[in-house]
């Protein structure tokens, strides 16, 4: 098992799907990508996290040849992008992050039109427009007007747009933002799908929870640099622990604990989050003695791990 | 000026062509009234209404009635009109409000794809109405056959020109509120002073060198020699200035909308 895990990893380090090198985005005074390298491999969802600002959509625009690089190098599909925008855009999907579905168009029309872009045959594009609507459960409003749709279906139909192609790299930038969580978790399991399927995908969010279930691996970006990179447990584990305990009006006597104790914790005033490899003796301890307007105990999340790295302030 | 700009500029603008042309159909009745009334409105209000005061317009040498000369002037006005406004107005929505072209431009079209075929759908606004407003002002009598033919592929060069102009607007304007700036500094002073209802001759004689340069002006001039069936050398100038305009303002419109959408 292990050997043939290695054996697909070194199968997967020959041909990444997107290879960027000491890639950096100037716009006028901002540097909105700082010199950043990370690769994706074929078959896994890779993400890309960050506050607002981060660099994340400026990186998106670059790989899908929007953005011309300011330096470095950016490979898709082993070609360089800026040579070969054209071919490399007819074998990508992208999922903007802002709703652009053509409201002059039906449901099904935005599709068949956006196939045509591709120079997909008529017969074709209707056949594939068809099995993808059905996909995406949108069978039954085909003929409705992009006005007329929820934000889920939306959605859903921009996903659905972006299959067109049958792409061999899915680049989705904020899928779920705004999404109720009913719609949410059905573009997740279409996800899932997806990824099943063998596709790859780029996604960035900040929605932690979608990349702690959806991706492989993932970066925390942050000020256009990335601040770490890894799989999704093993950044926890690294970076917060296992446990979190978070004490609501901590006393000073916990604090005191705390500190000579030598704990990794975080103090926000009303709050102490305390996080440890194993908390269940340690929870009991602090439930029994310091204990006064209530405390928790649980698992760390990615999310820990996020503020951790890219701190507490607001960012606009 | 980007200098791979043919590397950029397939057949495939055509796709985007299509996915107006699309939208077009969907509301054609309602795009076929102005070209349909239009000149109506305008040979019975100016036409009947008007020429007891004006008579007779000396033109060319010849007298023609009022009628006569004000109709291929509706022409010119509706090539202008028809592609102008396509590639600011509308052309703006789509960009701006709808962001259609960041949807397109995800695809395997260019910037350059898609900005041609937003023009040439322009052009082919204007073709499709002069069609309909030249039938119409056939039926009273006021445009000579075949050469009036002629008016039709020159719809299509005129619509490339002012629609061309109309995107280099577009690619500037902050918000669609700005439009009316080039609309009353540009379109309206033309549909005024062009020699479209009176003879530039008309004008005091400064004002005349001014006239000379606008667009609408060798407009005018083409569709009303090839209205009065005037086929020769004297149509040359203005077809140059339309062939020249098409090579000048339609790459420049490429090259400021490369500066507003790639950065």
């Amino acid at each position: 098992m292990k050997v043939a895990q290695e054996n697909h990893r070194e199968e997967l380090s020959m041909s990444p799907v997107i290879e960027a090198k000491n890639l950096t985005k100037i716009f006028g005074d901002l540097t909105a990508v700082d010199n950043i390298s990370f690769n994706v491999y074929p078959g896994e969802c890779f993400g890309m996290l960050g506050p607002n600002g981060a660099g994340k959509t400026s990186t998106i625009r670059m790989i899908y040849g929007l953005s011309p690089i300011t330096r470095g190098a950016l490979a898709v599909f082993g070609l360089d992008i800026a040579q070969n925008t054209r071919a490399i855009k007819s074998r990508l999907g992208v999922c903007h992050q802002d709703n652009n579905l053509d409201p002059d168009l039906t449901v099904k029309e935005n599709l068949e039109v956006f196939s045509r872009y591709f120079n997909m045959s008529p017969a074709a594009a209707r056949v594939q427009a068809e099995s993808l609507l059905r996909f995406m459960a949108l069978e039954h409003r085909k003929d409705a007007r992009i006005t007329e749709l929820s934000g889920g279906m939306m959605r859903r139909l921009v996903l659905a747009r972006a299959l067109l192609n049958a792409p061999e790299l899915l680049i989705l930038d904020e899928p779920t933002t705004g999404l109720d969580p009913q719609s949410r978790h059905q573009v997740w399991e279409r996800l899932g799908e997806l990824k099943a399927k063998g596709l790859s995908i780029l996604i960035s969010t900040h929605n932690m929870d979608e990349a702690a279930r959806l991706c492989d691996r993932l970066i925390i970006m942050d000020h256009g640099g990335i601040l770490v990179e890894g799989k999704p447990l093993e950044l926890i584990n690294q970076h917060v622990g296992h446990d979190i305990i978070e004490v609501l009006e901590p006393n000073q006597s916990l604090r005191a604990f705390v500190r000579a104790r030598n704990m990794e914790h975080e103090d926000l005033g009303h709050r102490l989050i305390i996080s440890t490899g194993d908390g269940n003796a340690l929870f009991r301890e602090i439930n029994n003695d310091y204990c006064k307007e209530g405390c928790i105990m649980r698992m760390a999340t990615l999310e820990d791990v996020f503020l951790k790295l890219t701190g507490r302030e607001l960012r606009e | 000026m980007r200098k791979i700009l043919p590397l950029h500029l397939s057949m495939r603008f055509l796709r985007v062509w299509e996915r107006n042309l699309l939208v077009y159909r969907q509301n054609w009745k309602i795009s076929f009234v102005p070209p349909l009334l239009e000149p109506f409105f305008y040979l019975v209000a100016f036409g009947v209404g008007l020429s007891t005061l004006v008579g007779n317009i000396n033109y060319d040498g010849s007298e023609i009635s009022y009628m006569l000369f004000i109709a291929p002037a509706l022409l010119a006005i509706n090539i202008m009109n028809n592609a102008f406004f396509e590639n600011t107005y509308a052309s703006f929505v789509r960009m701006y409000y709808q962001k259609t072209f960041d949807a397109m431009m995800a695809t395997p079209l260019t910037l350059e794809e898609i900005i041609t075929g937003e023009i040439v759908w322009g052009a082919t606004k204007s073709v499709i109405a002069t069609s309909i407003m030249l039938a119409v002002i056939s039926l009273f009598g006021l445009i000579r056959y075949p050469e009036g033919l002629l008016i039709i592929p020159l719809s299509l060069i005129g619509g490339i020109a002012f629609g061309s102009i109309g995107m280099i607007f577009t690619a500037i304007v902050a918000n669609i509120e700005l439009f009316n700036l080039p609309v009353f500094l540009f379109i309206t002073p033309m549909f005024l002073f062009s020699g479209t209802f009176f003879p530039i001759e008309n004008l005091p004689g400064w004002a005349q060198y001014i006239a000379m340069l606008l667009p609408l002006t060798h407009m005018v001039n083409l569709t009303r020699s090839l209205s009065l069936g005037i086929v020769d050398m004297s149509l040359l100038p203005g077809f140059c200035y339309f062939v020249i305009s098409c090579i000048v303002f339609f790459p420049l419109a490429i090259h400021k909308m490369h500066r507003r959408l790639i950065k």
